[in-house]
Order: C-alpha cells, then structure tokens, then sequence
C-alpha cells in the first residue's frame, strides 16, 4: 500500500480545567481527544461518526492545527504538521480545507459570494485580479452555483445554496484533502442528498480525500470507505464502512446502530428489539 | 367515535410587509383518543405552525387563522379567548418543543416550574404538588428526583431537560400532547429513550399525540397515521404502515428515496435521488399543483399546471393530493 495522504497517530487533545481567581492552578483536564489514530488514503473518504461531545470537530481541528494538539503526530502529504509554525503551516494549510456545518455562520454576511470564494486565493496571493475573477466563476460552476449571483451576499441565498457557497471556498486552493465538518446536518432531506451527490461528483472528478464527520450513520455509509466510530475522545472501533454496518464488534457501535430510526416498519420492529437487549449500553442522557 | 381533534380546512396566514405569507393553506386533521399522528415535512412546509395554530399559540398579528374551524373535545377552539384557552392548554392540551433549553426558563428551578403547572391547573397546595413533582420526576426516568427539584436547567444534560419538559407537558393528564420535533436537538441513543419514554407514557395515560418532525424514521417508530406536509398542505395521509410499504404522492416517494439507507451495501458507490429545485415562495405559491416544478410525472396529466389537485381517498384510510399517485400511473412502455 503506498504511503497514506493522512497519517494521525495517538492525537490528544486536553483542555486543562482552572480553578482559583487569584492563584490560577490546573485541577484537571478534559481529554477531548485521547489517542485517536488513523490513516486516510488519497482519494478515499474517512467517515468519523459519534455523539455529540464525542471529540469528532475537535479531531478535525487538531489534525489542521487550528487547535494545537497536546500530543501525538499529524502526518500530511508525508510531512509531519504538529512542528510547523507560521508560513510553513499555512502553506501546508493550502491543500487541506474545511467545509462547516452551519451554512449560516461560516460565511461572512458582509461579503459577497465572489469575495468569500476568491478570498482564499487571495489570502495565498495566488494569480491576478482578473483570473481570481475567472476561478471564481469557474468554481461556482462545478458546485452548482449561478455565477451570475456573484456579486449578491450570502443572506439572500437558502442554506443548500449557501453550502454550495462553502464548498466553492474550499476548493478555491485546489486542495487535497477536505475535512466535512457536519456539512449536510443544517440541511434538509431533499437538499441534503444534492449536497451529498454534489461531495460524491467533486470526489470523482477531482480526485479528493475526505474527512467526511457526521452523527448521522445512513449519511455516513453513503459517503464512506472506511469509517471510525469515536466515543469518549476516543475510536472505539474502525475498519472497512461495510464491516462495520454489517457486523459491528464493540457495544458501543452497536446500541448506536440500533437507536437509528428507519422509515422501514419491518425493520423498524427488529432494531426495537434490539435495542431493548441492548439497554444497559445506552448512556443515561 | 368522533375524533379527539379534528381540524377543518385550516388556513393560517402571515400578514407582513412583503405580502401574506400562506404558511398553512387548507389543512385537515384529525387526531383519535389515544392515538398518534405523526406530521413529517420539510422546514417551512407548515408544520409547526399548524401546531401552534392548534394551541392558538401565534403571535396575532402577523399570525391570523383567517379561515377554518379546530374542534377539540367538543368545543371549537377559534372562538375562545385569551382566557379560557389558558385553561385547556397545559391542562387539555399539552405541548413539547424542539429546543429543551429555550422550553424553560433558566431562572428558575424545574421543581418551581413544575410546581406552577400542578398548582394552577390542578390546584393543588405546595406540599401536595412538590410531592406529585417528585412522582412525575421519577416517572419520566430522572434518578434522585426528590433532590433534583431543586436543581436548575442548566444542571441537566439536554436529554435529562427534555425529560423535564416532557413531566411539565404530562403533569395534568392532558388528553392531547403536541411534540414539535422532540427529539431533533438529542443525539440518536438518547432520542431512542426518548421516543420510547413518550411511547410508555402515551400508552399509561391513554394520551393522544402529535408528533411533529422533519424525521421519517422517527414518524414510522411512532405513528399511528402519518400526514405529510408540502408548502402549507397535506399532501398524503395513511396509516404508517400503509404509508412506508406503499406511498402514492409524488413527494412522498421522492423524500423516501431522497434518504441514505443505513442497510445498504451499495450506498457508497451510488448517488442519492436528489429532489430538484426546492419548496415554492409561500408568498405566491402556484395557484394549481404547488409540487409540480419539481414533480417528475408533472408532464404527465395535463391538469398539473392548472388544476389544483384535491385531496382524495385512494384507499380507505389513504389520502393523497395528486393528479397522479403511485397506484394509478401507467407503465412506461418500454
């Protein structure tokens, strides 16, 4: 197997926890993540699934070192990321982009859409004003996006609208790896499976890795090759998307596999079943 | 039996500086004794405000029902004021929200907030009611629940709070309870406990429901009948188990296959039935069928862009609003 694009091995992230106005002390710490490891292989998608306060965002935003990692080692492309510093590390940013949840926050409302897309290139200085201007247009195109609507701003736009809008930027920098942060959670059903089909096309055509994070299992079966199910700050089990939705091992997997509505009433009565064997798993929550 | 609830021809409008908004446009519901129904659409198809229009909960103006009659155990809730609506909501007719957080007020704690319900409605004394909050705590799965009276909101995670919000929406018994997507801000083990919570409680107080949610899987675990909204109507309505084995409108179908199957070995390799466009401008819905823009059998029947379709039954028990469900549409010659 040839080396992966993503390397994470044993990433920990604490968050130490204060106490005291006058003689600050540490009293302890949060280990949101706590020795997650991982490969991803070019032009594969990883799906991380797992409840909220899981630790799945801030696996993301340690591997791009938005947050400083406590310990552990982020290798990218071959090279390792954690002792980066200032120009190294935003070149290196320049082939890993983020994709949010919430179309509605991670846009600047005050900026139009051919400013929010073209900002990145020119955060990198990369070509003129007139060719930023032509990328732009070119990368409204191929999310799907009229770029006659360039010089409109993002509140006039519906939320599948504006994820498409995200997606352009953070593709701007013609990068390799795309972390989805949830990019489909905000939508609804219908617009969801477009932005999904929209994710599944770009992958194909452009040749891209993601890390693809969500909560909810059918959409990450649908966009996976392999898949890491965390709990805790940790992975509790991972291996081939298939395997694990067929024959999940921990019990953790398996009480969240259960809990999953279908819209199947055959189905449906057997995951009840199982579920109530499963009960003494489900977390009081 | 006369239905529990039975809403006739609904019709709820937005008054606003842009035109009227027809969030709810001819809306018919009805709710038997003890029974589920379950409204599953997409935001702003109407939903929650079909809800809200049922406890008369909508700011007037903009809000106004300009049409239709909401007739609940007997009496027509349209024509009632201010002050006798008081005294069937939270003791006739109960409601859960979506957000556990915002459903309660911070300041004060659950105990106190229970404590009010019991006291007004039921009239109980303090001692009394403290004694029958404890037993409600406890009833809905709260552990120490004599000293959590005491705690406030923020103190509970935030399936533990809806727990709250859901002993609050129980304590008078009421007959009807109105949850508007209970379960969307919980994660999927703790929405399990509590679909099953509302389900236990549902089945001992002999309670009617509507469960409101954007949700298939959550309508099909919980409903007894499913209604499902487009752009301020309904546009099918079946028992659930009809409804999932055999959908006939459009929509219906295109939502179902527009979800990512958790079963299926193949997803990976294959792209999902997207729905084109998206919901039509309720400021100026299409006068004839509002689906129709992105209806793939809309070239089929040449009354779509004319003729708004009428909700008809199908099969016993089966309502659709179509020119062309499922069962009637002719096999494509090959």
């Amino acid at each position: 197997m040839t080396e992966p694009l993503l390397s994470v091995c044993d990433l920990k992230v604490h968050f130490p926890i204060r106490r005291g106005l006058l003689f600050d002390r540490t009293v302890g710490h949060v280990k949101a993540v706590d020795g997650v490891s991982f490969d991803l292989q070019q032009g594969q998608t990883l799906g991380l699934v797992g409840e909220s306060g899981s630790g799945k965002s801030t696996t993301a935003h340690a591997i791009l070192q938005l947050l400083r990692p406590t310990a552990g080692s982020v290798r990218f492309g071959g090279r390792e990321l954690m002792n980066l510093r200032g120009e190294e590390l935003r070149r290196a940013r320049r082939d890993m982009q983020i994709v949010f949840q919430d179309p509605y926050a991670s846009l600047n409302p005050r900026m139009t859409v051919g400013k929010i897309v073209a900002e990145p290139l020119q955060t990198h200085r990369i070509g003129t004003r007139p060719s930023r201007r032509a990328s732009v247009a070119h990368l409204l195109e191929l999310v799907g996006f009229d770029p006659a609507y360039t010089n409109r701003y993002p509140h006039e736009f519906s939320g599948g609208q504006r994820q498409r809008i995200g997606i352009a930027r953070a593709l701007a920098l013609n990068p390799k790896l795309i972390i989805c942060d949830e990019p489909v959670s905000a939508l609804d059903v219908s617009i969801q499976a477009q932005i999904l089909n929209l994710l599944k096309d770009l992958q194909h055509d452009l040749g891209l890795t993601y890390l693809f994070i969500a909560h909810d299992l059918a959409v990450v079966r649908a966009m996976s090759d392999t898949v890491a199910v965390m709990h805790s700050g940790k992975i509790v089990e991972q291996g081939a998307a298939d395997a694990i939705y067929r024959n999940p091992q921990s019990s953790y997997t398996k009480a969240l596999l259960a809990a999953v509505p279908v819209p199947d009433p055959e189905r449906m009565n057997a995951r009840k079943a199982e579920r109530q064997h499963l009960r003494p798993h489900f977390a009081q929550g | 039996m006369a239905p529990l609830l039975a809403v006739k021809d609904l019709r709820t409008h937005f008054f606003t500086r842009a035109g009227v908004v027809r969030a709810v446009d001819g809306v018919d519901l009805a709710v038997e004794k003890g029974k589920t129904l379950g409204i599953v659409g997409e935001s702003g198809c109407g939903k929650s405000v079909t809800a809200l229009s049922i406890m008369r909960l909508l700011p007037e103006p903009p809000a106004r029902i300009v049409s239709g009659s909401i007739h609940f155990d007997e009496r027509e809730l349209t024509t009632l004021s201010q002050r006798q609506l008081e005294d069937i909501r939270g003791r006739q007719i109960a409601m859960v929200f979506q957000d556990p957080m915002t459903a309660l007020n911070p300041t004060l704690t659950i105990g106190t907030q229970l404590v009010e319900v019991l006291q007004r409605h039921l009239g109980l004394d303090k001692g009394a009611a403290r004694r029958r909050a404890a037993e409600l705590l406890e009833e809905v799965g709260i552990p120490r629940a004599r000293e959590r009276l005491d705690d406030y909101p923020h103190r509970f995670s935030g399936g533990m709070r809806q727990r709250v919000v859901i002993a609050i929406a129980v304590a008078c018994e009421p007959r009807l309870l109105i949850a508007d997507e209970p379960t969307t801000a919980l994660d999927v083990t703790v929405q399990a406990q509590v679909l099953d919570l509302l389900d236990d409680l549902q089945r001992e107080h002999r309670m009617a429901m509507i469960l409101i949610t954007h949700n298939m899987g959550v309508v099909a675990e919980s409903a007894d009948d499913v209604a499902v909204m487009y752009a301020g109507q309904i546009v099918e309505q079946a028992p659930a188990g009809e409804l999932f084995a055999r959908p006939e409108h459009p929509y219906t179908e295109a939502l179902l296959a527009a979800l990512p199957d958790l079963d299926d070995p193949r997803a990976r390799g294959r792209r999902l039935a997207a729905i084109p466009g998206r919901p039509p401008d309720l400021l100026d819905p299409p006068q004839a069928c509002r689906f129709a823009a992105r209806c793939p059998y809309a070239g089929c029947a040449d009354s779509c862009p004319v003729e708004p379709p009428i909700l008809r039954e199908l099969r016993p028990g089966h309502w659709v609003r179509s020119a062309h469900p499922a069962s009637e549409r002719q096999p494509v010659p090959a």
